[in-house]
């Protein structure tokens, strides 16, 4: 078999492209973390995310400290692919070569992960985010948040990040995210307002965007204020002792 | 004075667990109803199910006190009862919604349907019997006494929560309302790629479920650790009701009959904690005595060349 000049080109150019990886194979991801990846658009990701990675509330930016491995790779997967959109994150996902999220995504994971004490059994009110968070709203098929998410949100596996240790403007921007806003018809004196497509839509077999599509403005503000509001402890937990419902 | 009765207390502790060891097996003897439910009547079109009092209105006293005890262990029963559960599950992971869901045996369509008269074996069910038997089987554990504090609170539960069902009416929502078994029946390879797509991200390639720390959060379906032969979720049809209304968590009544019985069979075609009516030893015995006539079970069945009901530890 001879291969004709522009099949040979194609080959050499492939061959190369295969060779790239491998040189970032060494990727370092506490360098990506504070200096950013080898292309510039991969901006050191503490610039946003924090010295520490337990991210900015104001800004929006979430903790990624602690993660799972496995939920970080696959949410920068999904900024790549426009399964997550975001202006900010999108280009910096885009930038970073496969081997520079494997090996930020391991850095990040082993960092300190939450941590929440665990207290007695807790009584929500009705209607608060408490209750949304501990009883959720059967009637509308919304499990209560913390059998997915675990017991004080501290997440359950490699696909149940914890909702424990971010801001409550984080968690509210994802479940806007996933619900989009419906198109509001004009009124007498407003004008008509456009749906909002959802931005977000890469939960596995959409387990997590009915839920937020079902939830009220006023829900969204107090399940958010809710898990916020556990904070981080600084007492070591005993993972022997129980977390109870 | 205190000598003496620490020698008398010595002295009678034997004797009352001699005692305590012949109530044991006196009901023991009498574990052999985890048989189905009575099918419920279908909900009136366009009434809604049973609404149970709100948590809100539990009263603010001693009563309400055993009550909230009661939701609790309902809720956290291997965390706060662990001398009675024997797996790592708890009463809410098969009665979803604190046991508050229609369709997924709620509390309040069983309690004043107790005691119960089966012709079958001329016996009469007490509510507290029932709840044994789950204990027994569905957590594969030791019952507690009749009079115990666990069983007084989660009786003082289900008795609140039923507040104003009429007595002895069977009410629609009890149980799991069966899909009727597919036309072409069930197939347990079919079941596999449903559990593969659906259920595997939360129990498991392996069906062990996961858990946080020592906490189980998603219950194990299978193995060691999940409900045992005896337990009425191992029946295809049960399983298939409870799934279908229930499962994938927060997306009940996606799956059709077929997928629901295809992937019901799938569980249930795996090993867990023996039938502790198990007699002899002999796995023929107790399907003829307990399985046979009991829905449509695969315990002592033969599935890809082996022996089903063989239990796990
Ligand atoms: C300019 C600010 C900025 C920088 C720099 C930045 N991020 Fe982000 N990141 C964000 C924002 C904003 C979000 C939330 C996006 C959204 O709302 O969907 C986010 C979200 C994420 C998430 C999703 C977290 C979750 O809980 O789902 C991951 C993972 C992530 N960033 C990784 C990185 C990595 C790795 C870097 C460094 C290479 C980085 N980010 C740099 C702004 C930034
Ligand atoms: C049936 C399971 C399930 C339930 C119940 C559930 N979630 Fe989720 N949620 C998920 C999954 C799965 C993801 C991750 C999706 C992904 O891979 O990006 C998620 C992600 C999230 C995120 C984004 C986290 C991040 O770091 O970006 C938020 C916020 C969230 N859920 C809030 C909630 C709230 C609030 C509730 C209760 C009202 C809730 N969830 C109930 C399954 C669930
Ligand atoms: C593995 C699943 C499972 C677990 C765990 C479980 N149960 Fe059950 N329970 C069942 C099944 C199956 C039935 C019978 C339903 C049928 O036959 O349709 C049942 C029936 C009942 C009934 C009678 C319902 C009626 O309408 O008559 C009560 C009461 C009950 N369970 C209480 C409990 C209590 C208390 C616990 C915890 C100690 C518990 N269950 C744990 C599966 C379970
Ligand atoms: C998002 C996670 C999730 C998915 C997906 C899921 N389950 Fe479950 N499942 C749960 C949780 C959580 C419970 C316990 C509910 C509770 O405690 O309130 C449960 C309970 C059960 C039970 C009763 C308890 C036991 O251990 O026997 C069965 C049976 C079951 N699931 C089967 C399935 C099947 C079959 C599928 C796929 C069709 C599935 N589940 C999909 C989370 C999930």
């Amino acid at each position: 078999m001879s291969l004709s000049p522009t099949r040979s080109l194609a080959f050499c150019l492939s061959a190369s492209l295969l060779a790239l990886p491998l040189q970032v194979g060494a990727a370092d991801g506490e360098a990506i973390i504070q200096q950013g990846g080898a292309n510039p658009a991969a901006m050191p990701c503490m610039s946003c995310h924090g010295a520490d990675g337990k991210g900015m509330a104001a800004g929006g930016f979430p903790r990624l400290a602690g993660l799972p491995e496995a939920y970080i790779a696959k949410q920068l997967a999904d900024f790549k692919a426009g399964r997550r959109e975001n202006p900010l994150m999108q280009p910096i996902a885009q930038a970073l070569g496969d081997a520079e999220v494997a090996a930020v995504a391991k850095a990040y994971a082993a960092k300190p992960k939450v941590n929440v004490k665990a207290g007695p059994v807790e009584r929500p009110k009705e209607g608060s985010g408490a209750w949304l968070a501990l009883r959720g709203a059967w009637d509308r098929h919304i499990p209560e948040c913390t059998l997915c998410h675990g017991p004080s949100g501290v997440g359950v596996g490699d696909a149940f990040p914890p909702l424990a240790g971010q801001s409550a403007e984080y968690i509210e921007a994802q479940l806007r995210a996933w619900r989009g806003t419906p198109a509001q018809p004009a009124g007498k004196k407003t004008k008509a307002v456009a749906a909002v497509a959802p931005t977000r839509s890469n939960d596995p077999n959409g387990l997590m965007r009915h839920i937020a599509a079902d939830l009220s403005e006023a829900e969204i503000k107090a399940v958010a204020a809710y898990f916020a509001g556990l904070g981080e402890s600084t007492e070591p937990f005993d993972e022997s002792q129980h977390r109870l419902r | 004075m205190k000598m003496t009765l620490r020698l008398l207390s010595a002295a009678l502790l034997p004797l009352l667990a001699a005692h305590a060891l012949a109530a044991d097996s006196a009901r023991n003897a009498r574990l052999d109803d985890q048989t189905q439910l009575p099918k419920a009547p279908t909900r009136p079109v366009g009434q809604t199910y049973f609404q149970p009092p709100a948590e809100a209105d539990i009263p603010n006293n001693a009563f309400g006190e055993l009550v909230r005890r009661g939701q609790d262990l309902f809720m956290n029963t291997k965390a706060l009862a662990p001398q009675y559960v024997g797996n790592e599950m708890n009463c809410v992971n098969c009665h979803i919604d604190r046991g508050r869901k229609a369709n997924s045996a709620p509390l309040w369509a069983a309690y004043t349907m107790y005691p119960a008269y089966r012709k079958k074996n001329n016996k009469v069910n007490s509510f507290v019997e029932r709840m044994q038997g789950c204990f027994q089987f569905s957590m594969n554990g030791k019952p507690p006494a009749a009079d115990s504090e666990v069983m007084t609170a989660l009786t003082a539960y289900a008795y609140w929560m039923s507040t104003g069902v009429p007595i002895g009416k069977a009410q629609p929502g009890r149980g799991f309302d069966e899909p009727p078994p597919p036309k072409g029946g069930y197939d347990i390879a079919r079941g596999k790629a449903v559990y593969g797509k659906q259920c595997a991200l939360c129990h498991g390639d392996d069906g062990a479920g996961k858990k946080v720390g020592a906490t189980s959060v998603f219950p194990p379906l299978w193995g060691k650790d999940s409900y045992n032969w005896g337990a009425g979720m191992h029946r295809i049809n049960t399983a298939a009701g409870f799934i279908q209304h229930n499962m994938p968590l927060g997306r009940g009544r996606t799956l059709s009959d077929q997928e629901a019985w295809d992937v019901a069979a799938y569980v249930n075609s795996h090993e867990r904690p023996q039938d502790p009516r198990l007699v002899n030893g002999d796995i023929d015995e107790a399907r003829k005595r307990y399985h046979a006539d009991d829905g449509v079970n695969l315990y002592g069945v033969v599935v890809d060349g082996r022996k089903l009901g063989q239990g796990v530890q």
